[in-house]
């Protein structure tokens, strides 16, 4: 892997942040809402203090959030925050900053997305794989189709229907919520499993929603393997079909996989946000619910760019990792 | 002088055009199923439309949280919505979104691309350039912040198909951009240049009749995105909030604690609506797949 190389992908990661941070710098400042003074009239509105004095407070919080400031002055305050991690204060939990918000709920989406993102990519790999093997048994083979027919399918839907059937219908599982109502949070083993119980219902809508899109582009990446001459070599060495199966073929079937998956991210984490909202899990697409309820608009603006930034930098982690699992490119250079 | 015998007329019965529509259809089944779904959901919203009283799909026109039962088929919300007026509305709904934020996308996509790819030089390299760096960014994202910056009351059907449209032609762009990239160095096209046809008539004439089944495919893929992305918006809480949009009945439901309280019909029909438009437009974009390239095109 060349220098310039990782040069060019940092470069990359650069233009994308600055890209989506001044797209979300310029969208709420060409809007004719003002965040603060519905605020404030909110306030009024549930009485508290006199609307009169309301054209000052504006003005003063205003000033206090440097938002009468020149434009270009503004837009070199935001990107240095953006350079500091400081992505504002919470308007509604104030002086609670944004940050701060992001950072107490992100465990809990990083939990719930980590386990089903990978546990799909497994599972979605392994039944396309298996379904282009044409000496797997038939009825390995079809496993794959019925996720095939839900690939691309919002999984808040397959959320929804889950609910109904195995929480609501069966009720086998939670409708919702982190723990149950009228448990303590703490560090012991009926809190931890009442806990994994309630993950169950939305891992799974995030699984099954993602492991047919692997099994479809497996699928058709294990066809286009089986033709290579090193897999038929490697039958007429006698090797067995287990190390076939997994050295030859899986492991060169995989490599585009792993650039796909770079690019599935954003979708992913989008989708994970708003199941975590239906199914009211406290992690970050909660409190962007909340936000948007509450038009808490610096929360709303923070989230997004966080999560555009998370993406990009993680787009980039994997295509720099990239080389280790493909020594092709490790060894060019 | 030799005459060349013609073929006898009534000898080969050349089947009719609907007739070989529905031959190929036999042999694309994900187009067929697409299709007919689809119709049976054109089928319901027009018959609903027509016999249904649109204004039961808002609030306080019925007696709510019923069952589903003889009178309201689909039961009633909390706000006292028909559900089944309200599916109805809210296909139509969904479905104008998809068709009119597809149909601009793809608009936008084939100027783009065709303009890009066909003239080239710094209009491609920019046009490129743009789409690389928007195509990583989460768009929902950005929709959200657009959708949150807008005026709540002002939010209509048709602001959300311009705001689902307005960074979702990056697509259909790289799509039409690439295909015009290799059918420009065709020969029919030098022979058409050379024949003095000018540049529009070689982009209209020449290489938009070859991109159609792409252009359709492209439309189709496009309204699948809108329908999704307005969707996943509505269901934030970032639709129309008075419009009982598929999305926004979900995010209603689940804010009133619909399961919890045992009202079970009121989040399940606008998910299942939208599953059966989300998959016949899946299965129509899998079956054009196979259409527009015919090297997989199935044989009889």
């Amino acid at each position: 892997m060349s220098v310039r190389f990782v040069f060019q992908r940092l470069l990359f990661l650069v233009m994308v942040i600055w890209a989506a941070s001044t797209i979300t710098f310029f969208i709420p400042r060409i809007s004719t809402r003002n965040p603060i003074r519905e605020r404030f009239a909110e306030l009024a509105r549930n009485g508290g203090f006199s609307p009169a004095d309301m054209d000052k407070i504006v003005a003063a919080m205003s000033s206090k959030f440097g938002l009468d400031k020149p434009l270009l002055e503004q837009y070199i305050d935001y990107m240095s925050g953006i350079a500091r991690l400081d992505l504002g204060v919470s308007l509604n939990k104030y002086p609670k900053t944004v940050w701060v918000l992001i950072m107490e709920s992100l465990p809990w989406t990083i939990g719930l997305l980590f386990t089903a993102t990978i546990l799909s990519f497994i599972i979605g790999n392994l039944l396309g794989a298996i379904a282009a093997w044409p000496r797997a048994p038939n009825w390995l083979r079809g496993f794959a189709t019925p996720f095939v027919l839900l690939q691309g399918m919002p999984p808040v839907l397959l959320g929804v229907l889950l609910l109904f059937f195995v929480g609501f219908r069966m009720k086998l599982l939670p409708l919702g919520g982190a723990y149950s109502i009228g448990i303590q949070p703490s560090w012991s083993l009926s809190f931890a499993l009442d806990m994994l119980k309630h993950q169950i219902l939305p891992a799974l809508a995030l699984i099954f929603g993602s492991v047919g899109g692997w099994a479809l582009s497996m699928r058709g990446m294990g066809i286009t393997i089986q033709g290579e001459d090193y897999v038929n070599f490697a039958e007429h060495k006698g090797l067995s079909d287990v190390t076939i199966f997994r050295d030859y073929y899986m492991r060169n079937a995989l490599l585009p996989q792993v650039t796909g998956f770079a690019l599935a991210m954003g979708g992913l984490i989008t989708s994970g946000l708003i199941v975590e909202g239906i199914f009211g899990l406290p992690g970050v697409g909660s409190v962007l619910n909340d936000a948007i309820r509450s038009n808490d608009f610096m929360v709303i603006y923070g989230i997004v760019l966080f999560i555009i930034i998370a993406v990009a930098v993680l787009m980039v982690a994997v295509e720099l990792l990239y080389p280790l699992i493909d020594p092709r490119i490790r060894n060019t250079n | 002088m030799a005459t060349i015998a013609m073929p006898q007329t009534g000898q080969i019965k050349q089947p009719g055009r609907i007739t070989m529509v529905l031959r190929y259809l036999r042999r694309n089944p994900s187009l067929a199923i697409g299709l007919l779904i689809l119709l049976a959901l054109i089928a319901f919203t027009v018959i609903g439309l027509l016999t249904v009283n649109p204004k039961n799909a808002y609030p306080l026109a019925v007696r709510s949280k019923q069952p589903p039962s003889a009178q309201y088929p689909l039961g009633t919300d909390f706000f006292g919505r028909d559900m089944l007026t309200a599916m109805v509305v809210g296909i139509w709904q969904t479905a104008l979104i998809g068709v009119l934020a597809g149909a601009i996308g793809t608009l936008i996509g084939v100027v783009l691309g065709f303009t890009s790819a066909y003239f080239g030089g710094p209009i491609d390299s920019g046009v490129k350039g743009i789409c690389q760096i928007l195509t990583p960014i989460p768009v929902l994202l950005i929709q959200v912040v657009i959708a949150s910056s807008i005026d709540k009351r002002s939010v209509t059907i048709y602001t959300m198909a311009l705001i689902v449209v307005m960074l979702a032609w990056m697509g259909p762009t790289l799509v039409i951009r690439s295909q015009v990239l290799t059918m420009k160095e065709r020969q029919f096209v030098s022979v058409a240049k050379l024949s003095g046809v000018g540049n529009l008539g070689i982009i209209f004439g020449e290489i938009m009749p070859n991109l159609l089944p792409f252009i359709v495919s492209a439309f189709v893929v496009q309204t699948f995105g809108a329908v999704f992305a307005a969707f996943y918006l509505s269901v934030l809480g970032l639709g129309p909030l008075r419009e009982p949009l598929l999305g926004n009945i979900i995010w209603a439901a689940q804010n009133q604690g619909a399961f919890f309280n045992g009202w079970w019909w009121w989040p399940v029909w606008p998910a299942l609506a939208l599953m059966l438009i989300l998959g016949a437009l899946a299965l129509i974009i899998m079956g054009l797949d196979e259409f527009a390239n015919p090297r997989v095109r199935r044989s009889e």
